[in-house]
């Protein structure tokens, strides 16, 4: 290459550092910096969890939906026209699809007589060692450090390795735009999402910043089979409840460390 | 060079005109899936994976099957495949192509799909298959296209391809190991969860690519002037017998794991399979008889040697291969690990016709891809005959 | 003999190229006038930053509620706000066809928020506009 050539590249290669002159000055000269704080009223936790005392649905009416109802209402959850396409954050299912690791008729004939056949509730058991958020390729799911494995609709590119990794059966992909199919009434201080992304149950961290229980177990107060808390609390009711039941989470084995416990 | 794609025969254009029409049908159904919704598939909330994931699983082996032609070349000084690795680097780059394509029209949200760049996760299997599918098809375009460049001028190759062909060889077998990895790492799939995955990969790849490799050679050289030799085509067919067989006895290995083991999360797909589940049948039992019977058929004519010397019987043993590797990677193993579901539900995958012409339209544009290629390669081996 | 096709050519790709300048030539195109919907006086910043950055603010609204659970946005100004483009935001600019509609469209700007954040419900009477 010759002389004249070498200079003009070596000189425009030069110039280009001077692209970065703006971005130095820019990021010396703040003043009256804006600050991003949790609500006064926020819920903090060390690991958020939930128990699940199967038994009490017991008191409630006979087919009684309600934590499913609320929790797809306040979240403009779809109900999809065909079944291939459903999207469902919380619901309910027979003891053996709950437990399939559990084969075992006999608890199937407890579940069966002192139960009344009653379903178990489900719903994305919030893993300490997620495989969801382990194979998430642009961590549009990932892990928050209060325990709560969180959805960033934004940036999910709808690959779907989450909803093959995840042993639960927890996460739905928007398979068309969800919102013709809403059928419940729009809840206008909550987002819908659109086609293509993945979504699940993310423990209202919504209402938890504003101070309030998760849905699902507003909804249940009056019969308490869902019971939110702390983990991380010693105190806390559902540390209590874990204390005094012996309680047992869906396929152990795998090493995912639920924080959803079952107690009958 | 690429100017040598736009003359031939009228076959050859008629060829190229059948293509484009394949991938312009597909095309506007992909437009139909963007508006839509991934709905537009026979993809559901139990299998979340389909088609596309199947071709995609299914062609990263075919990609791989290069690096058998340029391994013994290369590093092995086998002079015999001197006349068609290219060959071999032109079906990878075509093989790639459409397995980065199945991808791109699998996603929900194709439009963020720079967001696996934009945020990179180390700890997320894609987006190592991200990274090694691209730097295996970048790779292949540099090496393929300098060495038939410099063959083209006579000359030889310049000194900076060699160490990328060594490259290639490593990188090829992480394709398929990554691609692997995807789904031998789940824990809640137990179908999936076998430590032979990769293995079982290396295994088919290594069967499936150098089988198509055959045919092409056994093609171009009844309507071409190219003649690969028939001692380069013997040395392709003992490698694929060798890959088929060891291919057949990993699928034993999983068999016997599984049905001495009696453990329900891994034998109850192996049974949907074979036979169906719990009084349910199967859509996929037909495929999975097929796909055996094709695969000891293919064993049969390939381990003897008279059947494989001959000009009649060797096409059919690699049209068996290559179709029995095709239902197994393309279609069941991906299925298979969603049926039954982790919460023991067994919903039935049925493509649809939007779906079954993309994933058309896809394989035109890689048999476009290749036909061009190949064309320019063979253009550039005819005039140096002269 | 080719020197003049050449020409020729040049001159038809160039008159194609600028013939979008051509066609809207002496049609001035005036900015849009916005209806800002509130008589509010502020914004949750000074109005020459929203105007210029308000894509940057939301983008760093988003970061923060999903990705770090920080809820309130404390301004440069100091005053605290709810971060939420659908209960925040549209309280005040409540008509998005008289509001944020206006310029993207006159800068040809599809913005997906809407694919899934729930645009404010639009009654007859028009918004009311800051002078």
């Amino acid at each position: 290459m010759d002389s004249t050539r070498r200079r003009f590249l070596q000189i425009a290669g030069l110039s280009v550092l001077g692209l970065g002159v703006k971005p130095a000055i820019d990021a010396l000269a703040q003043s009256g910096q804006p600050e991003f704080v949790h609500g006064p009223q926020a819920l903090t936790g060390k690991r958020w969890g939930m128990v699940v005392d199967q038994k009490k649905c017991l008191k409630a009416k006979e087919g009684c939906k309600l934590c499913v109802d609320a929790c797809h209402r306040v979240h403009n959850v779809p109900s999809m026209d065909n079944p291939k396409h459903e999207v469902k954050w919380i619901w309910q299912t027979p003891f053996d699809q709950a437990f399939p690791d559990s084969e075992n008729e006999y608890m199937k004939e407890f579940v069966q007589d002192s139960m009344k056949g009653l379903p178990f509730i489900v719903l994305c058991n919030h893993c300490d060692n997620p495989p969801c958020v382990r194979v998430c390729p642009t961590k549009a799911t990932f892990r928050r450090p209060d325990g709560i494995v969180m959805m960033d609709y934004h940036r999910c590119i709808g690959c779907r390795y989450c909803m093959a990794a995840c042993p639960y059966g927890a996460r739905s992909l928007n398979w068309r735009d969800p919102r013709p199919f809403i059928k419940t009434e729009l809840d206008r201080d909550y987002p819908t999402r659109t086609r293509g992304v993945v979504e699940k149950c993310t423990f209202c961290d919504e209402r938890l910043a504003k101070g309030l229980m998760p849905a699902c177990v507003d909804a249940c107060k009056e019969y308490k089979a869902l019971v939110f808390g702390d983990l991380g609390d010693p105190k806390s009711e559902v540390r209590e409840l874990l204390r005094q039941n012996p309680s047992f989470r869906r396929k152990p084995q795998l090493g995912t460390q639920p924080s959803v416990y079952y107690i009958v | 060079m690429l100017e040598k794609a736009l003359t031939g025969s009228r076959s050859y254009k008629g060829w190229i005109v059948f293509l484009l029409i394949v991938l312009g049908i597909g095309f506007l159904n992909y437009l139909r899936q963007l508006n839509y919704g991934l709905g537009i598939t026979g993809m559901s909330r139990d299998v979340s994976w389909g088609l596309y994931i199947g071709q995609f699983t299914f062609l990263v082996g075919v990609a791989a099957s290069a690096v058998m032609l340029v391994l013994p070349y290369y590093l092995h000084n086998h002079k015999v495949f001197g006349k068609i690795t290219i060959l071999g680097e032109f079906l990878a780059v075509a093989s790639v192509t459409m397995c980065l394509s199945f991808i791109i029209v699998d996603l929900g949200q194709p439009m963020r799909a720079f967001n696996v760049l934009l945020y990179p996760t180390p700890n997320s299997v894609l987006f190592w298959d991200m990274i090694v599918l691209n730097g295996y098809l970048f790779l292949n375009i540099v090496i393929g296209w300098a060495v038939l460049g410099a063959e083209r001028r006579d000359a030889p190759p310049p000194k900076w391809v060699k160490p990328l062909i060594y490259i290639s060889i490593p990188w090829a077998i992480s394709i398929h190991t990554v691609t692997a990895f995807l789904y031998a790492g789940l824990p809640g799939r137990g179908f999936w969860l076998t430590a032979i995955m990769a293995p079982r990969f290396l295994g088919s790849a290594f069967a499936s690519g150098p089988s198509l490799l055959i045919l092409f050679c056994l093609f171009l050289r009844k309507y071409t002037k190219f003649d690969a030799g028939w001692e380069a085509i013997q040395s392709l067919a003992k490698i694929v017998t060798y890959a088929m067989v060891i291919s057949v006895f990993f699928f034993l290995c999983e068999i016997f794991t599984v049905y001495y083991s009696q453990i329900p999360e891994h034998m109850d797909h192996f049974t949907y399979l074979f036979t169906g589940l719990h009084g349910h049948s199967s859509n996929l039992m037909p495929w999975m008889w097929i796909t055996s019977v094709l695969a000891i058929l293919a064993v049969v004519l390939l381990t003897n040697p008279k059947t494989r010397n001959n000009e009649t019987f060797l096409p059919i043993a690699c049209v068996c291969v290559f179709a029995s590797l095709w239902t197994e990677k393309g279609l069941l193993l991906v299925l298979t690990g969603f049926i039954p579901s982790p919460l023991e539900s067994l919903t039935q995958y049925v493509p649809t016709l939007p779906e079954m012409s993309i994933t058309l339209g896809v394989w035109a544009l890689g048999f476009l891809i290749l036909t061009i290629l190949y064309k320019v390669a063979l253009s550039v081996k005819e005039s140096l005959a002269h | 003999m080719n020197g003049v096709k050449i020409a020729i050519g040049v001159i038809i790709f160039v008159v194609l190229v600028t013939s979008p300048f051509w066609y809207n030539f002496g049609k001035a195109s005036v900015p849009p006038k916005l209806e800002i919907g509130t008589t509010e006086k502020a914004c949750v910043e000074p109005t020459p930053y929203m105007k210029s950055s308000h894509m940057q603010l939301l983008n760093d609204w988003r970061d923060q509620v999903v990705r770090s659970g920080n809820r309130v946005y404390v301004s440069s100004t100091g005053k605290k706000f709810d971060i939420s483009l659908q209960n925040t935001c549209t309280k005040c600019h409540a008509k998005k066809t008289e509001f944020c509609d206006r310029c993207h469209n006159y800068v040809d700007a599809s913005p997906k928020c809407w694919d899934c954040h729930i645009e404010p419900k639009e009654t007859k009477e028009a918004g009311r506009s800051d002078k």
